[in-house]
């Protein structure tokens, strides 16, 4: 099982390697696709930068600190997306059979379907994010402390993995309802969206919603109401932010719970 | 005539058998339009009457963009990325043989996908958003009709950019690059990922000057009836660009159709 564990990340390594050689094959195309994926998210920021035109605040953040809740939100599924979002695929190789392939390899299921089409392009966002994020810092005015800066990166990471466990999931879910892809993505780019705005805008419920059933709000917004040294909602203690680490290790045990789950359930099409 | 009726009507029965794969994306669909209620409230809230909208009227935008995203085909649509591919392959050469005309052939596929998708993934969030807020409907026949017709021309609209990106792979031999740039636009443009009444100045007035303001925020203001120069003019606005890029769009044919000859295939 340790041994099982530790040869992952080689296994994981060798397989995305193998993707970015076929996709550099068309080096010109690669770029276009590298540009015109980053304009995609570069313009959902242009969109607020709009809105920012007619209001000076929103739900109580100002511009500034709305591109730092922006960049944290787009970082992370960003990169859940490029490291996991390939899974979403499964339910097409299910139907059509393919996903028997996986199954006779020396190398986990998992692995080889997060890997599947391994898409580079998909830097493109996590990129446009880290740019944003640059101009946050310099607009905004916080005092950064050491314990504040490796708070947030660490909560990056923690984001991406919840995110990722997420993507997970719902992969899992297309073992019991093959055709049912699109529904996960309500969860990981409504989630991604939902995380770009201040969650106490949309109502208690919600915020209850995201921080006990899918843990959303510990993506990005409680480590950035920590770090932006705003009071927590639903009178919840401000230093929750610093749970997310924990979150992303409950969210990873729940995701694998599944997938095996799933992978027992499987019954190829033999197609 | 009759045989584009028969592909639209045998394209709207394929799409028909993807049950669960429509259900979930419509659900996906309401999932967004909740989330983009709470943001629009927040942003109505802070300036009442942005853009000449009141609560309502945005409200109502944003059920019937989530409704009407998949039958326009805003992030491109299906049947538009099967020619695209058939270009990329070669089988292109195929339909070409046929005793039909290309354009109109994809034409009919597209209308019978939109078909489809109207009822189901434009009908099920806008019934969910309704019962949830107060939303706005068009009221008398007179109003449904030219709803009605409106929507028909941002399908035309939209079908002909995207029939001119899938054939651009004549000329170019990779046609994803140029796939993930009409998406760009089309996102930005079509008021998807903000209504374009809301755009300030000169950025404002070239956005609402697009084909792609055709394909989403035009339709949607006939529903609210506030278009600026009243309804007709919306609707004469569609026509222009149906013109434009149906002509385009059928010059472009004759020419890769020659291109295929000369090449064999």
């Amino acid at each position: 099982m340790v041994e099982r564990v530790l040869r992952a990340p080689g296994q994981y390594w060798m397989l995305i390697v193998m993707w970015i050689r076929s996709s550099m094959a068309y080096p010109l195309s690669f770029v276009l696709m590298l540009v015109s994926s980053m304009l995609t998210t570069v313009l959902d920021f242009v969109a607020v930068v709009l809105m920012f035109s007619h209001i000076s605040s929103f739900g109580g953040f100002s511009l500034p600190e709305m591109a730092l809740l922006y960049a944290t939100a787009s970082m992370t599924l960003g990169l859940a997306d490029l490291c996991t979002g390939s899974v979403e695929r499964v339910g097409q190789r299910i139907r059509t059979g393919t996903f028997d392939g996986y199954l006779i390899r020396p190398v986990p299921a998992l692995l080889q379907a997060a890997a599947d089409g391994f898409a580079l392009r998909r830097v493109g966002r996590p990129l446009q994010a880290l740019i944003v994020m640059g101009f946050a810092f310099r607009w905004l005015d916080v005092d950064w402390t050491v314990a504040r800066g490796i708070m947030l990166v660490v909560s990056v990471i923690a984001g991406s993995v919840i995110f990722g466990s997420i993507f997970v999931l719902g992969a899992a879910f297309q073992f019991v309802s093959v055709d049912s892809a699109e529904l996960a993505n309500s969860l990981t780019y409504g989630g991604q969206t939902l995380a770009q705005y201040p969650l106490a805008v949309f109502g208690k419920e919600i915020v209850r919603a995201v921080t006990f059933v899918v843990p959303i709000a510990f993506v990005n917004y409680y480590p950035v109401l920590f770090v932006l040294g705003k009071p927590a909602p639903l009178g919840l203690p401000s230093w929750i932010g610093l749970l997310s680490p924990l979150v992303a290790v409950v969210m990873v045990a729940l995701a694998s719970l599944a997938w095996r789950s799933g992978l027992r359930r499987y019954r190829s099409t033999g197609s | 005539m009759g045989v584009y009726w028969a592909i639209a009507v045998r394209s709207f029965r394929r799409f028909s058998t993807y049950r669960i794969a429509t259900a979930s994306g419509a659900f996906t669909n309401t999932v967004f339009g909740f989330i983009l209620c709470g943001i629009y409230l927040t942003l109505w809230h802070e300036r009442p009457g942005l853009g000449g909208y009141d609560v309502a009227d945005a409200l109502t935008f944003v059920w019937l963009q989530q409704g009407l995203l998949m039958p326009i085909g805003i992030f491109g649509a299906t049947t538009t990325v099967e020619l695209g591919e058939r270009v990329r392959s070669g089988e292109i050469a195929v339909d070409l043989y046929r005793p039909t005309r290309l354009l109109l052939w994809w034409l009919s596929v597209d209308l019978g996908r939109a078909m489809f998708q109207l009822l189901v993934r434009g009908g099920a969030p806008l019934l969910v958003g309704a019962l949830v807020f107060d939303l706005k409907f068009p009221s008398g026949l007179l109003a449904w009709l030219t709803v009605v017709t409106g929507i028909v021309l941002a399908i035309f609209v939209s079908f002909g950019i995207r029939y001119l990106v899938a054939l651009s792979g004549f000329w170019i031999t990779d046609t994803r690059g140029m796939e993930q740039l009409a998406l760009v636009l089309s996102c930005f443009f079509s008021g998807m990922i903000l209504p374009l009444v809301v755009f300030p100045g000169w950025i404002g007035e070239f956005a609402r000057a697009t084909p792609w303001a055709a394909t989403m925020q035009v339709p949607i203001d006939i529903w609210l009836g506030r278009n600026p120069g009243g309804t007709g003019s919306a609707l004469m606005f569609q026509l222009g660009w149906i013109v434009v890029l149906l002509l385009g769009a059928q010059l472009v044919t004759t020419v890769a159709t020659r291109k295929v000859v000369i090449q064999g295939g």
